[in-house]
């Protein structure tokens, strides 16, 4: 699945960037690389953007942004604090 | 010395190779009349304009970098009986340039060569921060880590060994809370000493396991040396030619690679200020 099918308050953890040139560069400069574990935080009123906890602050981020990164939903609980 | 003496003097130190003074006319760096230049990076919101502020006492000159509608500040202070320069560059995630204001600290970093880099970080969101840490230590040795905002991870539990993170960084680190003062006078002694190289810095920088790129980077760095007389960090334009950064080949193909455009305006500056 990818980011922006995560349900509120749900986390996932990033397998893939499918984000190219400027745009990857900026995602993994936010923190967001393979292995990274976000949460989703916050939907605004109309769904888009969506404010994500990645790394302990908080990032929102487009639809068209979100559905280029590939996640998989994380239930271990202690997987999520010890990657946050 | 007067505005016309301070020129010649320029002028005649700008022939020989081995300073950058052209570098930083092209910059819109005023030259001379200090003896360390010191740059402030960090990220967006971590308390860098505090910083900057305490430690010129406000006396700041406020304009924009040369051609681009970045806001730019600069100051001066004393300590020890040196001149020390201070530039704010603009709060940035990143050096590699998907933007202006990422644009103009990195060609600050890499072609202004200051004397003393001054990274400052959110003490609370230091793994963040770390990135734009470890991408000013591939560019330059003299840096310092001014961990801000400490009395914040404080409150929120968090307690940080700076100096298990100085010797893993092979920079100074100087936790502070500049808001309140903290840590001011620390990380004026230590920008002191590593400018005078009194203190030995051996940044951490990423090693790249792959034979192949190693093989790569060497060649273009060498390539790079070559067409561009005494470029500074080879290496690391290198390395950001290789992933296909657009703003560096685009640079590296027009023979604009740490040149840039002046306008007469910043001349005029220069001028008023030396008056």
């Amino acid at each position: 699945m990818t980011l922006n099918q995560l349900d509120v308050g749900l986390a996932a953890k990033v397998t893939k960037v499918h984000s190219a040139n400027a745009e990857r560069r900026r995602m993994f400069d936010l923190g967001i690389l393979p292995g990274t574990v976000i949460e989703a935080a916050l939907r605004s009123p109309l769904g888009d953007p969506v404010a994500y906890r990645i790394r302990n602050s908080v990032v929102a981020l487009r639809r068209e942004q979100a559905e280029l990164i590939e996640v998989q939903v994380v239930t271990d609980t202690t997987e999520r604090k010890t990657e946050r | 010395m007067s505005a016309q003496a301070e020129a010649v003097a320029a002028k005649h130190c700008g022939a020989c190779s081995s300073c950058n003074t052209s570098e930083l006319a092209r910059l819109g760096i005023k030259v001379g009349g200090w003896d360390y230049m010191v740059a402030l990076a960090g990220n967006p919101n971590t308390g860098k304009s505090t910083i900057f502020n305490a430690l010129t006492g406000l006396r700041q000159h406020v304009g924009n970098w040369s051609g681009k509608t970045v806001r730019r500040a600069e100051g001066a202070f004393n300590y020890n009986s040196k001149k020390f320069k201070l530039v704010d560059l603009p709060g940035t995630y990143s050096l590699l340039s998907t933007s202006v204001d990422e644009e103009v600290a990195r060609d600050f970093v890499l072609f202004a060569r200051p004397d003393v880099t001054v990274v400052v970080t959110d003490a609370t969101q230091l793994e963040r921060n770390l990135c734009l840490a470890m991408q000013v230590l591939e560019i330059t040795d003299r840096a310092v880590i001014a961990l801000n905002l400490v009395d914040e991870a404080r409150r929120n539990g968090l307690v940080i060994d700076e100096r298990a993170l100085s010797r893993d960084l092979g920079v100074p680190v100087v936790p502070m809370a500049a808001r309140r003062g903290e840590g001011i006078s620390d990380l004026l002694r230590v920008i002191e000493n590593v400018a005078a190289g009194a203190y030995p810095t051996r940044p951490r920088r990423i090693k790249y396991a792959d034979a192949a790129l190693e093989s790569a980077v060497e060649s273009l760095a060498a390539q790079l040396v070559a067409a561009f007389n005494n470029l500074p960090n080879a290496r690391w334009v290198a390395l950001r030619l290789l992933e296909g950064d657009a703003s560096i080949v685009r640079a590296v193909r027009d023979g604009t690679l740490g040149a840039f455009k002046q306008p007469d305006g910043v001349v005029n500056l220069v001028q008023l200020e030396a008056r």
